[in-house]
């Protein structure tokens, strides 16, 4: 269908950026920011909303690419899940990133979309916000006037499409902490390869000879925000990198979360399905 | 023969022509017309921009069933570039009702089918109003600001409750929820005896099996939404339509608008699928040709993915209940089949003849003495089915496949054994089957024993005993499918017995351009099948033309003025016979103007290589040369017309019959349900085949569809008659990582009831799969005490049925 008709601002800085976004809000216009559009242009265009102004961010220079920060990595806002998935810094330090970013959507959908996108779209069955969540990224605002703020992945999900960005803010980019050394697994569940996920899991694991030193998990689809599964990962504290260890540790997956129901799986399937595929990730990234 | 094996990369070279003839038929060329389809650059309906033209938008109903109480189009007249918001009611006088061309009993009911709803709506998404505007964008703004009261009225949606006493009526002024009921039964035909002693007698001292299957609502999801264009100025109003059927539809605008046949033309162009849902006449196509004669100016209308998914056509929805008798050494005795047939809220073109083409299918390739099906054609508030790939025969295909695994399972035998056991023998062709047809020829065992031994059949039953053995969590399952479906649709007397409301022959020309080019008119109007490619084929073939010489034109009802269009796998065996009879005249007038020519006898005139010449002598003309001399006419014959062109239309004898043998094994991870296809072998006889690529092409993408019924596919509606799946975030469709590599490999059968022993592909692979792979995954769980799964099979039903399964050891332990 037919969006209807907006306003369209291509700024090429974040300054500029931010100051129509602001000016907008000032005026009580309704705004959207167009990042990579793969999950804008839909909602536009079935009529979900009507923004009279979207700023689109694709020629903003300095939003796009990876660089080292010492003890983490940062991810510029509007980089692509196909630069991602590639780049040799989020593969060598954040390997869940790269892994979970593999499976989404198809190679167009991964050129067009971007990481920051997928963060500030905030979709429960969003693939990367579970990773962010279990690496514990901390993702850079900025505001009107030249305000920047930085929040913890864990803050910053607050409901279902629903983040604690304002409006007039605009996520800048993400910093990842270096999880370099850990084994990484990302299970999907969908039912065909393009699909959302009906459940995913996010593992990253640090063992060693056999025995897991330290685990971060992260579920996606789980509940309307994505959820840390804290339980398993102190569960998993000094077990052996076994099916059977692994297995009872992981029983307690499902604390916390509030799965929803939909054609593909009902809360109960969810729950069943979040336990599988803990059990699956941990094995894998645990290299068992 | 191609057997493509498992080499992935393996592509098939196109063989260069050689402009002989002779060695056309078989080879595997690329399709001609692929390079504008793949890239877009063609005249796909869409892309139509005429001066002064119109965009339309429709105003929709939310609700699945409502009584109009006003409509206040001002505020969408007052908006900006807006010309015309005109509802059902405005164009009631002239929109008729649209047609159903099958009344499959003499007291069907059915209800008027207006383009725009008047009083009332029955299913969500009915047009109740339209928006002309000068851009697409303005009509569609426009159409949101339409205010439509209405009263909300009770809905049905559900097959087996519509039949039910107080059910709520889909159609209050009907009366009640039954549109037809249509019985076939062998004793009353006196094609084999009554089914109920056959039941009766296998109670007492053999096996019955009875079982309700539910195929569930599909939609066809074709790649192109529909879209029409109407141009009223001019003498004619030409009409272009993304339509597999613009001979059919031309006939019934006429008669649904009372415009005269001659006044109007048809023109499908380049139109991007169909799989059925396109054989259709539609609300859309009739409102956007009454606006534009209304406002005098061209209008286009395209409908929106979410639109298409909502309200064209959907596919299949019946509840099948059977009982099977066999005799405890597993032969069948006896089947009978009670259908409830989803309508939806209209009849369309051939809604309520889809599941009575299913009748004569449900014994298949078997032989068995007692039979009789009884179909109940049912309304409800939602969108109306019709023909959906395979049409009828997947849902009669997918029963007795399933009815002979469940025999299978029940006698503790293999299910190609059980299957053997009652199919036709090859040497018993031809063979007239209890429910009426007379199957000209088959090769069931040489399908069969070529699909085994690409399978690997024994080393994956083996596979399958051993992870049962070690209570492995992803189990194996090897489901059988050995079809056979009716093709070639079809014999013009035949139609006429069911009450269908047209013939089923077909039409092609052949015109002898004088520069030796040769056009193709074909009335089987294609939809991204190759017929260009296979027509060339075929007329280089017979004519000894170079194949780049050929061209084929069809779908525009000016250029190719009969056709009966293109479903049902007709358009080789009908269409393409048609063709061959064309050229074959061409030869033979050719013949009379070489001889006068050649000064010889037409009788010692010898055709070949697309040479006439006097036998025995090096005198000859190549027909090309020929052309030209009757183009010059100069020298014609004395009572001989300047002309070789021909023209020909072929009417069938019989139906063809395809088979084929698909093996699919599937691997289900019983701890998610998950189901993996692990090997999928399908050898199929089609008859002879004009070009291998496009068989090929066609194996593949049915198989798709009939795989994705099995496992992924499913029209969703709510409490209250939304559908729920209306794009493709919830409306699966596989894509090809989804999908096993295919094996695939040709028995060759030919068919004796047409010149070229061609028989049709167009279905067979949605036709076969479905049950296969159901067969597959209820095989790998069977041992777990599952017994059926409805389609489609996802993890969660797969999963939950191994949940609440009692394992079949432990309740045999009792
Ligand atoms: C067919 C298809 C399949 C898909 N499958 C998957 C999948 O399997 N898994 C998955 O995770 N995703 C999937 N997606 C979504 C895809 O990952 C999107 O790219 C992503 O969700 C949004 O990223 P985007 O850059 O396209 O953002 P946009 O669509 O441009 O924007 C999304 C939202 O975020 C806001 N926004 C964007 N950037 C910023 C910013 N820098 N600051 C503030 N707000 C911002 C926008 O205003 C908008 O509200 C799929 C999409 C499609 C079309």
């Amino acid at each position: 269908m037919i969006p209807t008709a907006f306003e369209y601002a291509s700024p090429t800085t974040v300054e500029e950026a931010v100051a129509a976004l602001a000016e907008a809000v000032s005026h009580h216009r309704d705004v959207k920011v167009l990042a990579g559009g793969q999950s804008l242009l839909p909602v536009l265009r079935l009529r979900l909303a009507a923004p009279e102004l979207v700023v689109d961010l694709s020629r903003v220079e300095g939003l796009r690419g990876v660089r080292d920060d010492g003890d983490a990595i940062v991810i510029g806002a509007m980089t692509t899940h196909d630069e991602v998935m590639r780049d040799p810094l989020v593969n060598e330090h954040d390997l869940l990133l790269a892994l979970t970013t593999r499976t989404v959507a198809d190679p167009q959908v991964r050129h067009r979309g971007t990481f920051g996108g997928s963060l500030a779209h905030a979709d429960p069955a969003g693939d990367l916000l579970a990773p962010a969540l279990a690496l514990d990224a901390q993702l850079v605002i900025a505001g009107p006037s030249g305000r920047t703020r930085t929040v913890a992945a864990h803050d910053f999900f607050t409901d279902l499409f629903t983040t604690t960005l304002d409006e007039d803010e605009l996520l800048v980019e993400v910093r990842v902490p270096k999880y370099t050394g850990w084994g990484a697994s990302y299970q999907k569940f969908n039912r065909v390869a393009q699909a959302w996920s009906i459940v995913g899991v996010a593992a990253a694991v640090k063992s060693d000879g056999g025995t897991i030193g330290e685990a971060r998990i992260g579920l996606t689809n789980m509940a309307s925000t994505p959820v840390r599964a804290r339980a398993v990962e102190q569960a998993l504290v000094g077990q052996p990198a076994t099916d059977e260890a692994i297995r009872a540790a992981v029983a307690d997956v499902t604390a916390g979360t509030q799965p929803p129901a939909d054609a593909n799986a009902d809360a109960d399937y969810r729950r069943h399905l979040a336990g599988v595929l803990t059990r699956r990730a941990v094995l894998a990234a645990a290299g068992a | 023969m191609t057997a493509v094996e498992d080499r992935p990369g393996d592509v098939i070279q196109d063989s260069p022509s050689g402009g002989a003839a002779g060695r056309e038929l078989g080879r595997a060329r690329r399709r001609k017309e692929d390079g504008r389809l793949i890239t877009g650059r063609t005249k796909w309906t869409d892309n139509i921009v005429l001066p002064g033209m119109l965009h339309l938008a429709m105003v929709r109903s939310p609700y699945a069933h409502a009584r109009i109480t006003s409509i206040d189009t001002s505020a969408a007249q007052g908006a900006p570039n807006v010309v015309a918001v005109l509802t059902g009611r405005d164009l009631d006088d002239e929109q008729g009702g649209l047609p159903n061309a099958w009344p499959v009993t003499p007291d069907q009911k059915a209800p008027r089918h207006p383009a725009l709803a008047v009083d009332e709506v029955t299913f969500a998404g009915e047009a109740v109003a339209v928006v002309a505007a000068r851009t697409a964008a303005a009509a569609r703004d426009a159409a949101e600001l339409v205010d439509v009261e209405y009263e909300e009225l009770p809905v049905v949606l559900d097959l087996e409750e519509a039949v039910t006493d107080g059910a709520p009526l889909a159609h209050p002024s009907l009366g009640t929820n039954v549109s037809a009921h249509w019985v076939f039964d062998s004793a009353e035909a006196g094609t084999g005896d009554d089914v109920e002693q056959a039941i009766a007698r296998a109670r007492e001292d053999g096996i019955v099996i009875e079982r309700r299957f539910r195929q569930q609502r599909l939609i066809p999801a074709f790649m192109e939404p529909r879209s029409t264009v109407v141009d009223p100025t001019g003498e004619q109003l030409t009409m272009w339509s993304a339509t597999q059927i613009p001979h059919i539809l031309r006939v019934m605008l006429a008669m649904v608008t009372g415009i005269p046949e001659s006044k109007i033309r048809v023109i499908a162009p380049d139109v991007g699928g169909g799989f059925g849902g396109k054989l259709q006449v539609t609300p859309e196509e009739v409102t956007t040709l009454l606006v534009a004669r209304r406002l005098r100016k061209p209008c286009k209308l395209t409908e929106t993915r979410t639109e298409s998914m909502m309200v064209a056509h959907h596919g299949r929805d019946q509840v099948q209940r059977l009982t099977l008798a066999a005799t405890k050494d597993g032969r069948v005795t006896g089947l009978k089949v009670d259908l409830l047939a989803d309508m939806g809220a209209y009849l369309g073109l051939v809604t309520s003849g889809v599941p009575i083409l299913g009748a004569f299918m449900f014994n298949a390739i078997y032989k068995f003495p007692a039979y009789r099906f009884e179909c109940t054609n049912v309304f409800t508030n939602k969108a109306w089915t019709d023909a959906y790939r395979g049409a009828g025969r997947p849902e009669a295909t997918f029963a007795i496949e399933r009815m002979m695994d469940e025999l299978a399972a029940e006698l503790g035998e293999d299910p190609l054994a059980v299957r053997e056991r009652n199919w036709i023998r090859h040497e018993e062709f031809p063979f007239t089957t209890v429910a009426g047809l007379e199957y000209d020829s088959g090769n069931y065992e040489a399908a069969t024993s070529r699909a085994v031994e690409l399978f690997d059949y024994e080393g994956l039953r083996r596979e399958q005993a051993e992870r049962r053995e070690r209570h492995d969590p992803v189990q194996l399952g090897i489901g059988v499918s050995t079809f056979t479906e009716m093709c070639g649709l079809a014999p013009s007397r035949v139609l006429g017995s069911l009450s269908y409301g047209a013939g089923g022959w077909e039409a092609a020309s052949i015109r002898m351009l004088p520069t030796g080019k040769v056009e193709v008119v074909t009335g089987s109007s294609a939809h991204g099948q190759g017929h260009e490619t296979a027509w060339s084929q075929i007329v280089a073939e017979r004519l000894g033309v170079p194949f780049e010489d050929v061209e084929v034109l069809h779908g525009d009802t000016q250029v190719a003025h009969k056709g009966m269009d293109t479903y049902g796998s007709r358009s080789l065996a009908v269409g393409g016979i048609a063709v061959v009879q064309a050229a074959d005249k061409v030869v033979e007038k050719a013949r009379t103007v070489a001889a006068h020519l050649l000064e010889a006898d037409p009788a010692d005139i010898e055709f070949t290589d697309g040479r006439l010449s006097v036998a025995g002598t090096d005198k000859g003309m190549t027909l090309q040369e020929i052309a030209l001399a009757v183009f010059a006419a100069h020298n014609m014959p004395d009572g001989v017309e300047p002309s070789i062109d021909a023209d020909a239309v072929y009417d069938p004898d019989n139906f063809s019959f395809p088979h084929g043998t698909h093996l699919c094994a599937t691997e289900v991870d019983t701890e998610t349900g998950a189901v993996r296809i692990r090997r999928y072998v399908c050898v199929d006889d089609v008859g002879e085949v004009v070009n291998p690529l496009i068989v090929e092409g066609q194996v593949h993408g049915g198989l798709a569809q009939g795989i994705a019924q099995a496992l992924y596919e499913e029209a969703i509606h709510d409490d209250q008659g939304t559908l729920t799946t209306a794009t493709f975030v919830d409306y699966l469709l596989p894509s090809a990582v989804d999908l096993p590599h295919f094996v695939t490999d040709r028995t060759t059968t030919p068919s004796s009831t047409n010149p070229l022993g061609v028989k049709g592909v167009g279905e067979a692979g949605t036709i076969a799969s479905t049950p296969a792979v159901v067969n597959a995954v209820l095989d790998a769980v069977r041992h777990l005490g599952v017994e059926d799964i409805q389609m489609p099979m996802t993890p969660q039903r797969v999963w939950r049925a191994i949940q609440e399964a009692v394992p079949v050891a432990q309740e045999e332990s009792r």
